[in-house]
């Protein structure tokens, strides 16, 4: 992956494959501390203690079209690429949160790229399902969360044309000007 | 500024197209795979492109949708058209690039684009 917002895209990817009618992702930059993290949090399926243990050896997957699984490994290697690490979360029926930690000027760390596309993308295909997304920079910080949309919107769908643009527009302006350096 | 006064117009706007299109049988499905092997062979950059050209074209009979991995990584990002009463067509490394061609020649006038599917990618 050639930006931290398509593992966030991936990340959660595992999260509506175990059922979340929730999902929040929060990026947090911290200049002073040269740090970056990246957590999904959901409240899917979750996993046991067992199922944990697994998912932390590289390439377990549940998949049933191929052997290996590489979304988990892919990102705790772009973490760990700049000296920081990877932490999963989980309890069975609760939900999983997958919490990653990146050295903020490290010359390996990947730019977080286009965010505001992996938001849009994954509203656009699971207008059923809410997210939120929480962007902060030094301590301003910027939510968006689709059950408020939806109170506007009532039996509108998060993914007609119109809507979507909307929040794609309100994404871009909110964001800028907290200048993300990630 | 997007306001959410805006978004309540856009709302009010919506609710009488919907009521217009109630009835529409003759839905047509694009599936995006968006597994880790079609994110990291650029699904997103496609997923949008079609979404952007349906939106533009103003074609409401199309719903975008996602999947997991099919089990063809190596043709990924993949793309499913489904058109009631024919076979799906999968069609392999769409790009882009590619997306204006499959709606013209699929979506809109019903003859998919032969050279982009995987079948043909496997010759
Ligand atoms: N949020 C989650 N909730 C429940 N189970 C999860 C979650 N995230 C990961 N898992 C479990 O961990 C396994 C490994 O995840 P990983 O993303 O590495 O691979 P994958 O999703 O199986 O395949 P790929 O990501 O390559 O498409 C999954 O198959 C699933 O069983
Ligand atoms: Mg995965």
């Amino acid at each position: 992956m050639r930006e931290l917002s398509l593992n966030v895209l991936d990340i959660a990817q595992n999260s509506i494959a175990a059922g979340a009618t929730l999902i929040t992702i929060r990026v947090t930059e911290e200049s002073a501390a040269d740090r970056l993290s990246i957590t999904v949090e959901d409240n899917g399926r979750g996993m046991s203690p067992e199922q944990l243990q697994k998912v932390r050896d590289p390439f377990y997957t549940t998949r049933t079209t191929r052997k290996v699984g590489m979304g988990i490994p892919l990102f705790r290697m772009a973490a760990e690429m700049t000296g920081g690490s990877l932490d999963i979360r989980s309890e069975l029926g609760q939900g999983t949160t997958v919490m990653a930690v990146f050295t903020l000027s490290h010359i390996d760390r990947m730019p977080l790229g286009d965010i505001q596309g992996t938001v849009t993308a994954l509203i656009r295909l699971n207008p059923q399902l809410d997210f939120r997304y929480i962007q902060t920079v030094d301590g301003a910080s910027f939510e968006l969360d689709t059950r408020k949309l939806r109170e506007i919107l009532g039996d509108v769908p998060l993914n007609q044309p119109d809507v979507m643009e909307w929040i794609g527009g309100y994404l871009r302006e909110n964001l800028e000007p907290l200048r993300s350096q990630a | 500024m997007k306001t959410i006064a805006e978004l309540q117009a856009i709302r009010d706007k919506a609710r009488e197209k919907m009521a217009v299109r109630e009835g529409d049988s003759d839905n047509i499905r694009v599936i995006v795979g968006m597994a880790t092997c079609g994110i990291a062979a650029g699904a997103r950059p496609v997923l949008n492109a079609f979404v952007d050209e349906v939106a533009k074209r103003h074609l409401n009979n199309v719903t975008v949708t996602q999947t997991g991995c099919i089990g063809m990584c190596q043709f990924e990002p993949i793309v499913e058209v489904l058109v009631p009463g024919k076979e799906k067509v999968t069609y392999g490394k769409v790009t882009p690039e590619k997306v204006a061609k499959i709606i013209t020649d699929h979506l809109v006038n019903g003859s998919p684009v032969a050279e982009y599917t995987v079948g043909n990618l496997m010759k």
